[in-house]
């Protein structure tokens, strides 16, 4: 039991265990006891499916659990405080300055902050972990090279200039508003230089290391990552925001929601992260468990293929939108988990258009798609994930596709076999989600709105503009134009004007927003669900 | 490989000149050669055949033309097929299955991981089978068309034909849910995650060899459920496999000559008929223990247990291939294995095949 | 078992001396029904898959809707007279889709047993009665096939051919075929060398013949046994496919991914994962009583009793 000082373990007897297993051989029962099992008193063990993590080094994360892990590992370049989700501060450094022209960024240090390793956090750590984002060229490292960075000017465009200041050059026609924004992301996430480069292997700037060990300056240390099975997290008492209450943090891989549940209910984990609307809804006479809502920023759409003549004309389009029943399912099987939204930036942010022009309308549907020739034969495939509430969404466009008179065949699959055959334009309907990179509408109009190349060799398949194969130069440029300018409300009218636009004609259907049902037991408090994965805060949480 | 040892020294013992003990081994080595190239082969052949993409695995459906490429070129996927299943080979051969995508660690470690979990469990599930399997099968072929035959038959067929996974939730839902008899899913509770040092991987043992009792009765606890599960599974097909058996042997002429010389009903059964079906059960408890190993994926699923088969699947579908190529070997050579043990045990308790 | 035969027929298909081989091959047909009737558990099994095959035949007619359209304000509702099973998460009547699934589970089992059985006795009987290197040869395919995990590699094929029952009954076959190749290898080397073989081989029977004629009959038995007891397995994979989302495709009402999509119901509407999980268990116990009702009747040993 020496290994095991910091847990308390306040559960069943293992006497009792002991007669279980005994009786194993037997298959044989012993009398029930209807007592609630309970987790220890400072740690806070989460189900959710975790089976989309594939590695945690920041530079490289870009799935949504990893995103979150990271988020409350790393402390980030620029952030937001679990207090107020909704205004952009300094993390690990204090200030900023914005140069005249909006071309340079000036960064201040907070002094007196630590890694987990004991080493302090310097800006030459800072600039090494946006230097290696651009050098490494992972994923995520898009989001900086819309900078106008790249692997041979990146030790030029950002700079430790001396103990305390970092400067950052923006070579791009990015505004800088756009660029601070870009730093909350999981590739502003701070890196120990020191000891990355100690588990350095063949210049991949301790890539290797990191993908399953963590050298952050966050509120809780990477323990343990099992792939599908486990994420062990423990307190880190010297973060400058004060020690997390929660002396550990775990993550359960439950990918069954029934199951989730049925260990929340039995008081096996504090907390549910993936409940379906009827699992929620089933907990709702249940005192010791609270259900909060929270507001997300990922979007639902249905997106059609331009490439094919029937499908790309805009009446076809148009009469997609008439035949979503949104309140129907919104109502329905999508009840409390999702709210009926139409355009590409989610509602409740900056620059929302919360308008919701459409609904079921089969008639008006079908006079559209009278007006267009469509072959006798003619039957399309819907795409989408293998998973609810996608193939329920897909079924329900099914059937009124039918009842316009258009057949069509639903092809579910995996993610990893969806999104290549995606990006090859190899669709016709998808239903599928998106969700932004950084919270600046620039995030999902340079995906939805921005298509410069629609060539297939151009391969732009970031964006999904392009993956349906749709593009439009006034739109390419008024979306160039928003992301350039300076004037807050310039800025906040074009992207309003770009969400009008695409509602009016565009392949996209945007047809709901994310609601997660977040479910616990009564007594943990002050876990933040934000938005974003970004946004999910561990600190707080007691219980 | 150890599996090749008892028939290797069945052989010896029977032919001890030397020259065809060597061909014996020689024979042995070319056989598993060419079941392990051909294993490595068609998954090879359909992890380049299929539709899944392994870069866009790696950088996720965001990333920019150029992180692709340049994960595209590191993979060696500009290399023409045969060329890439060269290297691969090559790497096996010296210890090396590659690294995982989607754990970041060497295939082999994973491997080491996961699959004692599935063993710990597939053989608490062929314990089940076999202690309960073996008299019900008997019991009903020496009752033929009685009650108890009857009973029998529609126990086993009941395990054989339900649904595993939804077999599975039901029993969640009543035994862990609603009665709270055994703990729920998972192979250990979290909270004693990591206290155990992994030796065998198999947490009972290391657990027992570290004296950590609370962690091996949360364990052992934790194993009734799935194992019951999987274990009725392989009850069902023993009990109807050993009846069967039974049954033919129980009419075979020889037995109805003992009984003519009056021999007593308990000796014609076990000392005769069930000697008999040894042979015959041996395979299938083999084949049984096999199918187990592999199929336990969906008991897998709803226990949430980390086992071999969640790894192959999960990979698949990440389309990691060098775990689902890693895995798949790991399986099919236990499943060889257990094949090739079925069949030397076969040669030695029956003199006919000699 | 219904029309009581006219003596005449009777006396036919009984008499001592048959004057035909047709007449001795009804006669034969007519004594293995009687044995098999005789059997209530086999005469169960027959019963149940009767009516499965009837509730496919006549689902037009026994339901009130094609088992996809969808209510979406019905939803989950609990079984009742207007919907005997209850209606699923879309609002569609559960009884519908059970009945019209009766078609899908019934192809999937036809299709699969049509393509497995053949090849499995061509290749278990030629390797274990020509032995040598092509028993090698055949076992060696067999063993490689054999080694998979099955799931895994009917998953990954699924995943080459694409989505869909067909390519899903396919991917089941090309991994199934293996155990029966396998069983009537081990039927062929224990009859290879017993005294009939050896009587008809002394007769100048051909190898080929000897295959048709002797071998193959006496490994059918083992065949058909395993067959029936495997379509539970087959339908199970069936349905761990669609639950994938590589066997049959929504709105399908394939009863395994009935189960799969309904899972998530079981804790407050059980109805709607257990219908379809009920539905598998009574067909699959259904061919697992008809495998060993047959069994009995078709093993030419237990008939030489």
């Amino acid at each position: 039991m020496t290994t095991n000082s910091g847990i308390t373990r306040s559960w069943r007897s293992p006497v009792r265990r002991g007669a279980l297993a005994a009786g194993m051989a037997m298959a044989l029962a012993i009398g029930g006891n209807a007592a609630v099992a309970e987790t220890p008193k400072d740690m806070l063990v989460m189900a959710k499916n975790i089976n989309d993590i594939i590695n945690l080094d920041p530079a490289e994360v870009f799935e949504f659990t990893g995103i979150e892990i990271i988020a409350n590992v790393y402390d980030r370049v620029m952030t937001f405080e679990p207090d107020n989700l909704t205004k952009l501060v300094g993390g690990a450094v204090e200030s900023y300055q914005i140069s005249e022209d909006g071309k340079t960024i000036t960064l201040q240090l907070r002094p007196g902050q630590k890694f987990h390793s004991g080493n302090p956090v310097t800006t030459e750590d800072i600039a090494f972990s946006l230097q290696r984002v651009i050098k490494l060229n992972k994923t995520p490292s898009f989001i900086f090279t819309q900078f106008g960075w790249d692997a041979d000017n990146v030790d030029d465009s950002v700079q430790a200039v001396d103990d305390s200041t970092v400067k950052l050059s923006i070579l791009s026609d990015l505004s800088a508003s756009v660029a601070l924004s870009a730093l909350s992301s999981g590739v502003g996430s701070v890196v120990d230089k020191q000891l990355a480069m100690s588990h350095e292997e063949d210049g991949d700037l301790g890539h290797k290391w990191l993908q399953s060990n963590s050298a952050g300056s966050g509120p809780y240390i990477l323990k343990n990552w099992k792939s599908n099975e486990i994420v062990t997290m423990e307190a880190n008492p010297d973060f400058r925001g004060g020690a997390p209450t929660m002396k550990r943090v775990v993550m359960r891989h439950v990918p069954e929601a029934a199951a989730q549940r049925l260990l929340l209910e039995k008081g096996d984990v504090d907390m549910a992260r993936n409940l379906t609307p009827d699992q929620a809804a089933g907990l709702a006479g249940n005192a010791d468990i609270a259900v909060d809502s929270a507001g997300k920023s990922l979007v639902y759409y249905t997106a059609i293929n331009s490439e094919n003549d029937v499908l790309g004309n805009p009446k076809f389009q148009e009469a997609v939108r008439y035949l979503v029943d949104y309140e129907g399912m919104v109502g329905s099987f999508l009840k409390n988990q999702y709210k009926v939204h139409q355009s590409f930036w989610p509602s409740g942010f900056w620059a929302s258009l919360e308008d919701t022009p459409f609904a079921l309308d089969v008639d008006r549907a079908k006079s559209l798609l009278q007006e267009i020739d469509i072959p006798a034969d003619f039957t399309l495939n819907i795409d989408t994930l293998n998973e609810s509430p996608f193939q329920e969404i897909a079924q329900s466009i099914q059937q009124r596709l039918g009842e316009a008179g258009i057949k069509s065949e639903i092809v579910l699959s995996e993610g990893k076999t969806l999104w290549p055959k995606y990006r090859a334009r190899k669709h016709d309907l998808i239903v599928a989600y998106w969700g932004p990179d950084y919270l600046d509408p620039h995030s999902n109009a340079d995906s939805f709105a921005h298509n410069p190349d629609n060539r297939l060799e151009a391969q732009l398949g970031g964006k999904l503009a392009w993956r349906n194969a749709w593009s439009d130069d006034d739109i390419n440029a008024l979306t160039e134009k928003a992301a350039a300018a300076l004037d807050t409300a310039e800025r906040e009218q074009i992207y309003l004007d770009l969400q009008k636009r695409l509602q009016d004609s565009s392949p996209f259907v945007v047809m709901f927003q994310q609601n997660e049902q977040l479910a616990r037991r009564a007594n943990v408090q002050g876990f933040v669900n934000g938005p974003s994965s970004d946004l999910v805060f561990y600190r707080n949480t007691t219980k | 490989m150890a599996v090749v040892d008892p028939s290797v020294t069945a052989g010896a013992a029977k032919q001890p000149s030397l020259p065809p003990f060597l061909l014996k081994i020689a024979s042995l080595a070319y056989t598993l050669g060419l079941t392990f190239l051909g294993l490595t082969a068609v998954t090879f052949i359909i992890g380049r055949v299929m539709p899944v993409d392994p870069v866009i695995a790696i950088v996720g459906d965001r990333a920019s033309k150029e992180t692709y490429e340049a994960v595209f070129f590191a993979l060696g996927l500009d290399k023409p097929i045969l060329v890439q299943y060269w290297i691969y080979i090559t790497s096996v051969l010296r210890g090396d299955f590659g690294t995982s995508i989607m754990t970041a660690r060497p295939v082999l470690t994973d491997i080491l991981i996961f699959f004692p979990a599935t063993l710990e469990l597939a053989t608490v599930g062929i314990i089940i089978g076999v202690v309960f399997g073996v008299p019900m099968g008997v019991l009903a072929a020496v009752n033929q068309g009685r009650l108890i035959d009857h009973f029998v038959r529609i126990v086993g067929l009941f395990g054989y034909s339900v649904p595993v996974f939804w077999f599975g939730m039901v029993s969640l839902l009543v035994f862990y849910a609603r009665l709270d008899w055994f703990p729920g899913p998972g192979r250990i509770e979290v909270y004693y995650d990591g206290i155990v040092t992994q030796v065998t991987g198999v947490i009972l043992i290391d657990s027992a060899l570290q004296k950590e009792w609370t962690v091996f009765w949360n364990a052992a606890g934790h194993l009734v459920l799935p194992g019951i599960i999987l274990g009725t599974f392989a009850l069902a097909y023993v009990a109807r496999m050993t009846r069967s058996f039974m049954l033919d042997q129980l009419s075979q002429e020889y037995v109805l000559t003992a009984r003519v010389k009056g021999m007593s009903e308990l000796a014609v059964i076990w000392r005769h008929a069930f000697r008999n079906v040894l042979i015959q059960l041996i395979t299938i408890i083999g084949l049984t223990f096999a199918s187990l190993l592999e199929g336990s994926v969906l008991t897998e699923t709803v226990f949430a247990w980390p086992g071999i088969g969640q790894y192959i699947t999960n990979s698949l579908f990440n389309s990691d291939m060098n775990a689902v190529i890693g895995g798949t070997m790991v399986v099919g050579m236990c499943f060889i294995g257990i094949n090739m043990i079925s069949d030397a045990l076969y040669k030695i308790v029956d003199p006919r095949v000699r | 078992m219904s029309a009581i035969p006219n003596p005449g027929i009777r006396a036919w298909l009984l008499s001592e001396s048959p004057e035909s081989a047709m007449q001795a091959r009804c006669q034969r047909f007519y004594l293995a029904w009687t044995t098999f009737s005789a059997n209530p558990v086999a005469m169960a099994g027959f019963l149940i898959i009767l009516a499965l095959i009837l509730a496919a035949l006549f689902a037009p007619l026994i339901t009130g809707g094609d088992g996809i359209h969808q209510e979406l304000s019905q939803r989950l509702l609990p079984p009742s007279t207007a919907h005997w099973f209850g209606t699923d998460e879309l609002g569609r009547d559960i009884y519908d889709r059970i009945v019209w699934g009766s078609r899908v589970t019934l192809r999937i089992v036809a299709l699969v047993g049509i393509i497995v059985v053949p090849i499995g006795l061509i290749i278990g009987t030629v390797a274990g009665f020509l032995g040598g290197w092509v028993d090698n040869l055949l076992m060696r395919i067999t063993d490689i096939f054999l080694a998979f995990p099955r799931l895994i590699l009917a998953l990954a094929l699924v995943s080459v051919l694409g989505p869909g029952l067909e390519n899903a009954v396919l991917a089941i076959a090309i991994t199934t075929w293996s155990p029966y190749a396998r069983i009537a290898r081990a039927e062929t080397l224990t009859i290879r060398n017993s005294e009939f073989v050896q009587a008809a081989r002394a007769q100048g029977a051909s190898s080929a013949r000897l295959l048709t004629y002797h071998i193959v009959p006496l490994c059918l038995s083992s065949v058909i046994i395993r067959l029936t007891l495997d379509m539970a397995g087959i339908i199970l994979t069936a349905a761990g496919l669609g639950f994938l989302g590589l066997g049959a495709q929504p709105p399908l009402p394939e009863w395994g991914a009935m189960i799969a999509s309904g899972r998530q119901f079981l804790l407050d509407q059980w109805w709607v994962p257990t219908v379809p999980g009920m539905a598998i268990l009574i067909v699959s116990m259904g061919f697992n009583l008809l495998g060993d009702g047959l069994r009995d009747v078709l093993d030419p040993k237990s008939a030489a009793r």
